[in-house]
């Protein structure tokens, strides 16, 4: 169980990113939380993950106090994020990415497998460089293998979907329910897609740095959907 | 051959033991042992400068040449001059590359001066690893030469390593390339302490279709030094590409210093540099993978110059 107790937040020039957050997410939740740009989505992930230090609160881990522990303690505890923006790096194959990720030397075979699983051709990329002959799409499906092949209890993603065209999207919805399936862990997912709200078993609202809403889908989606002023959800025509 | 010997050998060259095929092991700038082949000729120069002729028969293929160079004594200054002279359509791989093995408080230091003549569709693969290691305070300096002669069609890659335990190192490489020749330089370095390295290519890229791509990459840590200078002269229908990219860490300096100069209207020249220290979300994403700072830095190296 994941448990935020009034997390707050504010950066230098700008008050009140997070403002006193309190959330629970259960053991093998599918989570997706959602809400308008600026709203501080990003940035509680970030706190979760250990990246960013909020000023007040307190995050526990199955009972654990873990707000003080750094970014590779909180990995090590079982927490995994993916970036929205993925990182470059000159050098790093895809292979040796995804084999960190494992935690063990990973045989490619293994390895192509976590690619096959988000839509790209293994063979054509297990020994490239994770660098900038990658497209944006490219780097955004390594950077969710990298979560799956770590297999840990929560796995955060932020924004799966920015630059993945429709065609993979439909095949990115697969990736996480057979996540969920899986691994039975714990899956939060920063989305404004319908779809991926539409496999949520829990959604959560953030705006202004606050909670405003959270419930099931059949409680939140309705009202997210029928937003008809200044509306943010990509509906999708079936 | 002793153990100090045999650990250089291996560290500079991957070789466990004696070569097979050509070779010539230099030992404190004596030669140690030698071996010719039927298509590849070592010989000892007779102009009373100390080195060594490699002659490469034309239509050569599937061979190489191993000329290892070793100094374990303190004190010792090795200058040497090695030619190779690679015939027509000939195909080799010459792994080179020099250890300094200093135990003592003097300087030891190896200049070896390196020419290539490649013959018309030749291709080389020339292979250079330089070390420098023992506890003596004596430094351990390593200025290499290479120059080469490039002509119609001929190619030649070279890959130089430089990632530890050398002083002082002045990289001097130069090449000139005929009608559709191809040279591409690939270096990797890696200083710590207070060593300094300097490099400097200069490329005339005068045949029709010739190109060039020099890529350099290179960590300085501690308070080392690094210049990387390159020169590529675009003198017809050409193309040139030179790409620095240097990271820096704790007092390190690298200074690039390109030049590319387009003499011909067709010349197609690019240079690209990039210097700085290791981007903080690369170490934030492989910390998110559960590295610690000092493992993903490490990491982040040792892909980088891979």
């Amino acid at each position: 169980m994941l448990e935020l107790k009034n997390i707050s937040y504010s950066a230098e020039g700008k008050e009140g990113i997070l403002k006193n957050i309190s959330l629970t997410i259960e053991d093998n939740q599918f989570v997706v939380i959602t809400g308008p740009n600026g709203g501080g989505k990003s940035t509680l992930a970030k706190i979760i993950a250990g990246i960013i230090m909020p000023q007040s609160g307190q995050i526990l881990l199955d009972g654990q106090d873990i707000t003080k522990l750094s970014i590779t303690e909180r990995a090590k505890a079982g927490i995994s994020f993916a970036f929205q923006q993925p990182v470059r790096f000159k050098g790093v194959t895809v292979h040796d990415l995804i084999a960190l990720a494992s935690g063990k030397d990973l045989s490619t075979a293994a390895a192509c497998q976590y690619l096959s699983e988000v839509g790209l051709c293994a063979r054509d990329y297990i020994d490239r460089e994770v660098n900038a002959s990658l497209s944006g799409g490219e780097l955004k499906r390594i950077e969710i293998a990298t979560v799956l092949a770590r297999k840990t209890k929560v796995s955060l993603f932020d924004e799966p979907e920015a630059g993945i065209d429709l065609w993979s999207f439909k095949n990115l919805i697969n990736v996480f329910e057979k996540m969920h399936e899986e691994i039975q862990g714990t899956i939060v997912i920063i989305s404004h897609q319908e779809r991926i709200l539409n496999i949520a078993d829990k959604i959560i609202v953030i705006a202004n740095g606050e909670i405003t809403k959270q419930g099931t889908k059949e409680q939140i989606l309705p009202s997210l959907l029928n937003q008809t002023e200044g509306c943010r959800f990509m509906k999708e025509e079936e | 051959m002793d153990a100090i010997l045999k650990s250089l050998l291996e560290q500079i060259s991957d070789l466990h033991d004696i070569p097979v095929g050509a070779y010539n092991i230099r030992n404190n700038g004596q030669s140690e042992s030698r071996n010719s082949t039927d298509t590849i000729q070592i010989v000892s120069k007779t102009d009373g400068k100390s080195g060594i002729d490699i002659i490469v028969k034309e239509n050569t293929k599937n061979e190489s040449v191993h000329i290892p160079a070793i100094i374990t004594e303190t004190g010792i200054n090795d200058l040497v001059y090695n030619d190779f002279y690679i015939g027509e359509n000939a195909e080799v791989v010459i792994v080179a590359g020099c250890g300094v093995h200093n135990s003592g408080t003097e300087a030891s230091m190896h200049e070896g001066i390196h020419r290539f003549f490649l013959g018309k569709n030749s291709k080389v693969t020339y292979i250079e690893k330089h070390i420098g290691e023992g506890e003596g305070t004596g430094e351990r300096i390593i200025n290499p030469q290479t120059h080469i002669f490039a002509e119609q069609n001929s190619y030649m890659e070279m890959d130089t390593v430089q990632l530890k335990g050398v002083d002082s190192t002045n990289r001097v490489s130069s090449a000139k390339l005929a009608e559709g020749a191809t040279l591409i330089i690939k270096e990797k370095i890696m200083t710590h302490g207070k060593q300094t390295a300097e490099t400097a290519f200069t490329v005339e890229l005068d045949g029709k279709g010739s190109s060039a791509n020099l890529i350099s990459r290179s960590v300085a840590k501690d308070n080392s030094k690094q210049v990387f200078r390159s020169v590529i002269n675009g003198n017809s229908e050409c193309y040139g590409h030179s790409e620095c990219d240097a990271i820096i860490m704790d007092g390190g300096v690298v200074a690039a210093i390109p030049e590319i100069t387009a003499n011909h209207l067709d010349a197609t020249l690019i240079h690209e540099a990039a210097i700085g220290k290791i981007a903080g979300d690369q170490l934030t994403k492989l910390m998110t993978l559960g590295l610690t700072e000092k493992e993903a830095e490490q990491q982040i190296i040792n892909g980088f110059l891979k």
